[in-house]
């Protein structure tokens, strides 16, 4: 193992561990999405009664959601931390220590994606216990385990961008309602070609997150649909590349002030 | 009487006055009712071609009616998060110590957020106009489903208040949310009751708040339906967290 490697998985470690001590900050990404799931499964199952819905089942149709939603709680609550490390001044110490600055952010980012997907694994247990079955079977689960880490990814690298350019855990918790409205704004509840308002099909089809939505879905109610996994990927790909870099950027900033 | 009330004006006014020259603070409370409303009114409208669906006035004023009834309530419990920063700034304790009647200050929180609500439904109100939202009701119906969210207001600010007066920190802010969150989600917001199957049709048909919701989607449609029960449980929560909120005052006064 090279020292980097070694370095990278010592600061993710500590993410996680951080993170895990917290349990507020284990329980309510786990819970909230359940209960929205809940939720949502009861009040909108007569939906499936609408011709040209994709599936009878609203729970194999909703579950989708969590695993975008959990990654968006997840990363929102750990890049708070990453940036209560800068206000404490922790950051400038490291900065002091031979660890390089990508190094760092790759093993934060690192921290961020595991804990993202030991919730996925939750979702998913949850789904199968209460009788949804994967279309695309038992490698489609592990599919949604390589797309869920890529979009926590992308919103982590966001989120981890947000931190590094005010240093303010105020500044990153108010990215939670921006995600939000994402998420809302998209087919989350309502297949895009059964939106009937016009201006909210197109603002759906616009939303980046309808995407990272529909690829999950795919694999949950289609099988192997290789236009939405095609778009997902791509989408789930491009704003990590976009948050991985503009992280990297505002961090190279940062310890170039410090 | 009227050292109750000089304190409760000095509270609103100071709320008040906070909230509207600070836009951070300011636009979320105008801002999250609004996104919910497009959000559901706009996002799922296909939902009134379900079979069964049978809501007069649309899809629009079905929402429209949770909206104004969630926003009433959350208004209160944001109104809770603000004792709770008032208490670990430290500001809370000396206005205790200053406020020769303290119930005052309870009152004084009522009415700042009462005030706040109406800003806000009344803003909501006009963009469900604009969006063409269809009211079967007359005058007297409409102000029946204002009058409930008015008692849903005070209810929903009263029992944050008694949450934030016990524990003193914006940490209690779940305590005041996910209780409120979950009565409001479990009752019928997408589909009328009869619409709903399995579990959360068990669950919203006890739910106290469904009675609320079926009240008012009956007064905006002009087919008024179950009035009594929805103003009794609003007079009852009212009154039952009117005492849990005095309480919460006074031990905050004995905490020091």
């Amino acid at each position: 193992m090279t020292l980097a490697t070694a370095q990278a998985l010592t600061l993710a470690r500590r993410a996680v561990l951080r993170t895990a001590r917290q349990p507020a900050l284990v329980i309510f990404p786990l819970i909230f999405p359940m209960l929205l799931l809940a939720v949502n499964t009861g009040g909108l199952r007569a939906e499936t009664r609408l011709p040209h819905f994709p599936t009878n089942s609203f729970l194999a149709f909703a579950l989708a959601v969590p695993f975008v939603q959990g990654a968006l709680l997840a990363t929102v609550n750990a890049n708070v931390e990453f940036a209560r490390d800068i206000q404490t001044g922790f950051l400038d110490r490291l900065a002091l220590t031979p660890v390089r600055s990508l190094v760092l952010l790759v093993g934060q980012l690192g921290g961020l994606i595991t804990i993202a997907v030991v919730q996925a694994v939750f979702y998913l247990g949850v789904g199968l216990a209460f009788g949804v079955r994967l279309k695309s079977g038992v490698a489609g689960g592990v599919l949604l385990l390589v797309l869920e880490a890529l979009i926590a990814l992308a919103f982590a690298g966001l989120g981890s961008w947000a931190a590094l350019r005010t240093g303010s855990t105020e500044a990153v918790q108010s990215l939670f309602p921006v995600f939000f409205v994402f998420l809302f704004i998209s087919s989350m509840n309502i297949p895009r070609n059964l939106i009937e308002t016009t201006w909210f099909r197109w603002a759906a089809t616009v939303n980046p997150v309808s995407y990272l939505i529909e690829a999950v879905r795919s694999l949950v109610i289609t099988g192997w649909d290789g236009e939405a996994l095609g778009l997902g990927f791509a989408v789930a790909a491009g704003l990590s590349a976009l948050g991985f870099t503009l992280a990297a950027h505002a961090l190279f900033h940062r310890l170039e002030r410090s | 009487m009227k050292e109750r009330l000089d304190v409760a004006r000095a509270v609103a006014w100071r709320i008040l006055y906070k909230m509207y020259s600070s836009p951070a603070i300011f636009l979320p409370t105008i801002l999250f009712p609004l996104f919910f409303f497009t959000a559901f009114a706009g996002g799922l409208s296909r939902v009134r071609h379900v079979p069964g669906f049978d809501f007069r006035s649309g899809y629009t004023a079905f929402q429209f009616v949770f909206v104004l009834l969630q926003s009433a309530a959350f208004s209160g419990v944001f109104t809770g998060f603000g004792i709770a920063r008032d208490f670990e700034s430290g500001f809370m304790r000396r206005l205790l110590l200053a406020a020769p009647r303290r119930s005052g200050i309870i009152l004084g929180y009522a009415a700042a957020t009462t005030i706040r609500w109406l800003v806000t439904i009344a803003v909501v109100t006009v963009v469900a106009l604009i969006a063409r939202m269809q009211i079967g009701g007359n005058g007297i119906d409409l102000f029946g489903l204002y009058a409930l969210g008015f008692l849903l207001n005070i209810a929903g600010t009263l029992w944050a208040t008694g949450v934030a007066m016990r524990l003193r920190t914006q940490q209690s802010a779940p305590v005041m949310q996910m209780p409120v969150f979950i009565l409001l989600f479990f009752a019928p917001v997408y589909v009328p009751l009869d619409l709903l199957q399995g579990w959360i049709h068990g669950v919203a048909s006890v739910n106290p708040l469904t009675e609320l919701l079926e009240a008012g989607r009956g007064f905006i449609s002009g087919e008024p339906t179950r009035i009594l029960a929805a103003f009794a449980i609003s007079v009852g929560l009212g009154a039952g967290f009117a005492l849990w909120a005095v309480r919460g005052l006074r031990k905050a006064e004995a905490a020091g």
